[in-house]
């Protein structure tokens, strides 16, 4: 009875886990890393990009995305949209096609691969002769013309790659320079090749033969140029055509610029980009977008920038989605759930008046329907970065969208001076350079990183720290001030001996009162000596307390009344390398490293002397030399077992810090306390005594040691949290002020849950003894990298709702643990365990979803909850009036237009088939004239090809 | 597992502080560290202070790890004074009331709280019948054992490794290999781990039950199939202070064969028996105890550090019950019991030793 009772509750826990829990990849923030193709769907208003890993990702309006991978792992050369189609074709590197759609399912579009291709020349041909270099979609959306590398064009039927025919040849262009790219003008006949030597030039096309050059330039000219390696022109009403091309520049002064040239009536600038400019295209007004181009889409290596065409000035727009995460790396994330409306207005407002010299435009980029619904909550990520800032991104939905920026970097003066940036301007008015673009990886200072980052969403206030041992306590402002930024240096050594530190010096604070812009502004510095990097941060707004910790020790400040209030030194006096700074490190395998490289110039040094010539000995040291790589690398990996000692490196490191109000003396009482865990398995708790409220500016607090807890495994401590009386934990300050959550219970006993990188301890409180425990390295071998406490709320039910501990393990698994009871309750694997860079950026939010970045500049989003997830929803559709445009097609009237429409493939061909084979100097192109059988309709020209003798 | 690598601050001292108990009696007295003299005049000394010069004795002395060792001869004797730190505490018994079972690992640990309420001075009146005498121990402690020999196959091997408290490194390195496995579908390679190396000098080589190139089948009972280098290592590290490994040894000609089947009850499953220790503000350190402490400690006279000893260093003033414990001058480690096979976890072992002022356990 008794067992059949308990087997069904079982079930019912099972039933309710899958209730709760539920594992979801739902969609990647940022910035493709490696981009390597672009394409563009004037009728769905769809970008698509390519990369280098074989992803292929479309973005429409905001919320609008979709990503496909290809199966091969090779890079993406060209995207495709098949014209009014919701199809796109692929090219990847290794010469296969992907035929991609959008398919409705359920009220949503999700994007299939539907058909792959091979070309096959006939036996015997060399592969260039298949080897597709050009591809070119007919309008019709029912043939796709490839053209390859040994100058044929294929005809194939899409959907299907049914293999149709293959054609040739007819008129001659002679030019005099290696052809890079060609464009029709859509105006009159011309065409417009560009060359590599910086030129482009202007042909007429006639019916007959003898076509002549009738312009050529190279715009940046004088002094040898780089190759015009894309060149589009645009008309536009007004009658002024719009140009574009990329590169050009003159060689030896800038022809490391990634530059686009954009010319219209008398302005002309050069868009000076930040990486290389993978593609670009033009967006055009109107409802068909066949009217004046609007804007320029670039997308370059690390971003996509979005010129205003339509606005004077030529404005960026700001983009939103595809926002590089990694303007300059990510060195720490920090994510707060549910953030109070008024704060995310004043962050809102404070971003905004950052945000000058964009356009006001809309973004030009609108296909699609984003049918997700309204984000239950608004959501903040908060990303440190290597030069110092802190970028603020709202995280509620599925675009990773800027809202606010900080830069550290002011406070302190560094090896660079602010204003040498705008000197930069001063470097001569030709070529008409425009920076734009915010991709900066070069950090000024590397001290200036930022570490650690703790926000309070209820009173505003945000600590940071960073690489140098220095802590900064921002208030949120609305006004622009300026005032001096207060510094305290505190010695986390407190007299300890024998200390070293080779390590980077401090950063210098400036005296003189600086400028703050509205928004987060700081107001006090501390600055641990020796100034190692901060490892641990925590912040108490209700106290106004941080705590801060590093590899030496922590300590606890006071920022109401700006004085520290102690100072605990973990250092451990074996503790050789805390003791000296992380670059008695570094000389340590620079020894290495130099003592290998002595070994093997002495090798050789001992080969020269014992007579060079003599082949061989030579012969014989190389195969020795060979024989003891080979040896190098056969050795098999091992791994040492040996139990963790008191005196391994870093025990002392703080590793985590945290604010608990709960009991430590007795049962009866409840008081403050700071907790600090340790690499080495301990546990430090302090007692504050805070000063009533009316006297919290002129008592001081004071700060005693209550336990000591060193866990008997050693292993480093990630976590600590106390749960209350009902086993929930502590909720924030000022959480319960504000009204948002439970006062904690205060009647039943509280609970301490310890998780070392091995284990999960829960212990009882006031008395520390263990209760129970649940040991994870000793059972799977695995250990805890990440932990979080996260709520679960039923996706059956609205008000169930339960807390657990999230944790990421260096194998790249999640795992949910029940709280308080240390159960696990279910196991994902998530990230690759080689990625651990990946592993180490992962941050959970407080509903059980996550980030980790899968690349330098993206996030992916991840979700382990069944009720909050966050991913995209949308639809795409066949747009109506394109089906009536190819109605309206070519009419036996319509001779002119089917002409141009013929004319415009014929460029694309070219363009592509040039860029690959261009080796000779005298480039003739030639038209082919053919009729495809295919083609009901009458049309003069169906396809077009480009030759070079 | 703790390692005791903090000198003791006194240990460099010529005295040695002896605290003799003889049935309910203490004698204090020292001795030189340097010329301790041999066992018979120690022997004649212990009788002499005791006043019970007729009386055969059977010498025992708590080790630094808190195991009662006998004393019957120079070599004991000897070192048994070198590593007193910093007390030497002796414990007599009447050779005809003599308890020899009482000595060994974890005698003064298992079952009672403290050393003081050690069996030798109550004769245990619960325990039923008393196990057989094999033999004399001498100064050993277990340092490895095969067990479930019974429920193995022969080629198998399970070794358990005593690191307690050893300065002796585990000492040995793994590696990643491949083993052939029979499967229904016939003979298939897999990927395997394999013992590397071992450290010269080692706990793992000094036990000679296992070698370079047997394959590690499980770790403490949970089977090493399916995970990495890494992922073993981990686990062996996390089970360091009791690791038992079952191997498959690359040498099968020393395999255990099977006898009369006596089954020994334990499992490659580790106990858990780490326990963490808590020190309060006020300076006294507690083991943390997984129940509620329902035992209770016997009382203890209060230490009184030796006036020979006064002049030259004494020790921190240090005591058991409520008295405090100096902190962050060394001293050695108390530690607490290891985990034996025995099935009864109820009793929960642990000892504080009166003279370790960081403690860890």
């Amino acid at each position: 009875m008794k067992r059949f009772r308990r087997h069904g509750q079982e079930s019912q826990r099972d039933r309710l886990k899958q209730e709760l829990f539920q594992f979801n990849k739902t969609v990647e923030h940022g910035f493709p890393h490696q981009p390597s193709a672009l394409g563009y769907s004037p009728s769905l208003q769809l970008l698509a990009i390519g990369t280098r890993s074989g992803a292929i990702k479309l973005y429409g309006a905001p919320g609008v995305e979709f990503m496909g991978l290809h199966d091969e792992n090779a890079a993406v050369t060209q995207v495709h949209f098949l014209p009014h189609q919701v199809e796109l074709v692929t090219l990847l590197d290794d010469n296969s096609l992907h035929m991609w759609t959008l398919r409705a399912h359920t009220g949503l579009s999700e994007l299939l691969e539907i058909g792959r291709f091979t070309l096959t020349g006939p036996p015997g041909a060399p592969p260039s002769v298949t080897r597709v270099t050009a591809v070119l979609a007919h309008s019709s959306g029912e043939l796709l013309l490839l053209g390859t590398e040994g100058g044929h064009v294929f005809i194939v039927q899409v959907p299907g790659f049914r293999e149709l025919e293959e054609r040739n040849i007819s008129l001659h262009f002679p030019a005099t320079q290696q052809l890079e790219s060609l464009c029709w003008t859509e105006d009159r006949g011309y065409i417009l090749s560009s060359h590599s030597d910086g030129s482009y030039c202007r042909w007429l096309f006639g019916e007959e033969d003898g076509n002549e050059v009738e312009k050529s330039d190279i715009p940046y000219g004088h002094f040898p140029c780089k190759a015009i390696s894309k060149i589009i022109q645009l008309p536009t009403k007004t009658g002024a055509p719009f140009l574009f091309f990329s590169g050009g520049m003159p060689r030896a002064s800038f022809g490391d610029r990634h530059c686009i040239t954009v010319i219209h009536n008398k302005t002309h600038v050069a868009l000076d980009f930040t990486s290389r400019i993978i593609d670009f295209f033009i967006i055009k007004d109107g409802q068909l977008r066949t009217g004046d181009p609007s804007a320029l889409v670039v997308l370059v290596e690390e971003e996509l920038g979005v010129i205003d065409l339509k606005s004077e000035g030529w404005p960026v727009i700001q983009t939103p989605y595809l926002v590089p995460l990694h303007s300059s790396a990510i060195t720490c994330s920090h994510h707060v759930s549910a953030i109070p409306l008024k704060l995310w207005e004043r962050v809102l407002a404070a971003g905004e008046l950052q945000k000058t010299n964009y356009s006001k435009k809309p973004w030009p980029i609108t296909g699609g329907k984003n049918l997700a619904p309204d984000p239950p909550q608004r959501d903040l990520l908060l990303t440190g970065h290597e030069d110092g800032t802190v970028r603020l991104w709202n995280a509620s939905g599925v675009c990773l969208y800027p809202m606010y920026k900080l830069s550290t970097a002011g406070v302190f003066h560094t090896d660079t001076d602010p204003n040498d940036n705008l000197h930069q301007g001063a470097e001569g008015d030709w070529p008409p350079f425009r920076k734009v673009g915010c991709f900066d990886p070069y950090s000024d200072d590397p001290r200036l990183g930022i570490q650690k980052i703790h926000l309070c969403k209820y009173s505003g206030c945000l600590a940071v720290a960073g690489t140098a041992g220095q802590i900064l306590v921002l208030e949120l402002n609305d006004e622009a001030a300026e005032h001096p930024v207060e510094a305290k240096v505190v010695d986390l050594l407190q007299g300890q001996e024998g200390f070293r530190w080779k390590g980077h010096t401090r950063l210098d604070v400036r005296d003189e009162p600086v400028r703050f812009e509205a928004g987060f502004q700081p107001f006090t510095v501390v600055q641990c000596q020796p100034p190692a990097v901060v490892t641990a941060l925590c912040l108490h707004s209700e106290w106004k307390l941080v705590a801060y910790g590093t590899s030496h020790g922590f300590g606890l400040f006071d920022y109401q009344q700006k004085i520290n209030v102690f100072i605990k030194c973990t250092l451990n006096p074996s503790d050789q390398l805390a003791m000296e700074g992380p670059l008695s490190r570094v000389k340590s395998i620079k020894k290495s490293l130099r003592q290998s490289f002595r070994r093997i110039r002495h090798s050789r040094v001992s080969l020269r002397k014992h007579q060079v010539n003599n082949a061989a000995k030579l012969q014989e040291a190389n195969a020795r030399l060979e024989a003891e790589l080979a040896e190098m690398e056969l050795a098999p990996v091992q791994r040492k077992i040996e139990a963790r000692s008191s005196d391994d490196s870093f025990t002392g490191l703080v590793r985590i810090l945290y604010f608990a109000d709960t009991f430590l003396s007795d049962s009866s009482h409840n008081t403050p306390s700071l907790w600090a865990g340790t690499n080495g398995g301990c546990v430090y708790v302090f007692i504050l005594r805070l000063p009533s409220v009316e006297h919290r500016t002129d008592e001081p607090i004071t700060a005693h040691p209550a336990k000591e807890i060193q866990l008997m495994h050693r292993a480093p401590i990630v976590g600590l949290v106390v749960l209350d009386g009902h086993g929930t934990p502590l909720p924030e300050p000022l959480e319960v002020a504000h009204d948002l959550a439970r006062s904690p219970d205060m009647q039943g006993s509280h609970h301490l849950v310890v998780t070392s990188e091995e284990q999960f301890k829960v212990f009882t409180l006031p008395k520390v003894s263990a209760k129970m425990k649940l040991k994870l390295t000793a059972m799977d071998g695995s250990r805890v990298r990440r932990v979080a406490v996260a709520w679960f709320g039923s996706s059956q039910s609205e008000d169930y709702c339960e807390s657990a501990l999230v944790v990421l393990t260096n194998q790249g698994d999640l795992h949910v643990i029940s709280l308080p009871g240390v159960k696990l309750q279910v196991r994902f694997p998530c990230i690759r365990k080689e990625d651990v860079s990946g592993i180490a950026s992962c941050v959970f939010t407080r509903h059980g979803q996550g980030f980790y970045l899968i690349s330098p500049s993206e996030f992916e989003r991840f979700s382990l909850s069944s009720r909050f997830l966050v991913e995209p929803c949308c639809l795409v559709e066949v747009p109506l009036s394109s089906h009536a445009s190819i109605q309206s097609r070519p009419k036996p009237d319509g001779i002119l237009s089917a002409y141009r429409r013929v004319m415009e493939h014929c460029v694309c061909v070219c363009v592509c088939v040039c860029v690959c084979v261009c080796v000779r100097v005298r480039v003739r192109v030639c038209v082919c004239v053919s009729v495809p059988y295919s083609c009901r309709r009458k049309m003069f020209v169906n396809h077009l090809r480009v030759a070079f003798f | 597992m703790n390692k005791n690598h903090r000198v003791p601050s006194n240990r460099s001292l010529s005295a040695v502080e002896v605290k003799s108990k003889f049935g309910a009696e203490f004698r204090r007295f020292s001795l030189d560290r340097s010329k301790p003299g041999r066992f018979d005049e120690f022997y004649g000394l212990l009788q002499h202070v005791h006043r019970i010069p007729n009386v055969d004795l059977l010498v025992g002395y708590a080790d630094i790890h808190g195991d009662l060792l006998p004393i019957n001869n120079d070599d004991n004797y000897h070192k048994a004074i070198s590593t007193a730190s910093p007390l030497l505490r002796l414990f007599l018994q009447r050779k005809e009331e003599a308890d020899y079972t009482t000595f060994g690992t974890d005698t003064l640990t298992r079952k009672k709280n403290t050393v003081l309420s050690a069996v030798l001075l109550r004769p245990d009146a619960n325990r039923k019948k008393p196990p057989v005498i094999i033999s004399l121990p001498r100064d050993f402690r277990p340092v490895s054992s095969i067990i479930d020999v019974d429920i193995l196959p022969e080629t198998h091997r399970r070794v358990r490794l005593y690191k307690h408290g050893q300065e002796k490194p585990l000492g040995f390195y793994i590696r990643d290999g491949s083993s052939v496995r029979v499967t229904p579908q016939g003979l298939e390679k897999v990927p395997a781990i394999f013992i590397s190396r071992m450290v010269p000098g080692g706990l793992a080589e000094s036990t000679g039950l296992l070698a370079v190139n047997d394959e590690v089948l499980e770790v403490n009972g949970i089977e090493v199939a399916g995970k990495s280098l890494d992922q073993v290592t981990d686990m062996m590290i996390a089970n360091s202070h009791n690791l038992i490994i079952t191997v498959k040894p690359a040498n099968q000609r020393n395999n255990v064969v099977r006898g009369g089947g006596t089954a020994s009850g334990s499992s490659g499953r580790s106990s858990d028996n780490d326990e963490d220790l808590v020190i309060e503000a006020g300076g006294d350190a507690d083991p943390i105890s997984r129940t509620p402490s329902n035992y209770s400690m016997p009382p203890l006279p209060r230490y009184e550090p030796h006036l020979n000893l006064r002049a030259s260093a004494s020790p921190p003033p240090l005591a058991i019950n409520g008295a405090v414990l100096a902190r962050g001058s060394s001293g050695s480690l108390s530690k607490a019991g290891y985990s034996t096979p025995s099935p009864d976890r109820a009793t929960r072992r642990r000892s504080l030793e009166e003279d370790g002022t960081v403690i860890t356990l």
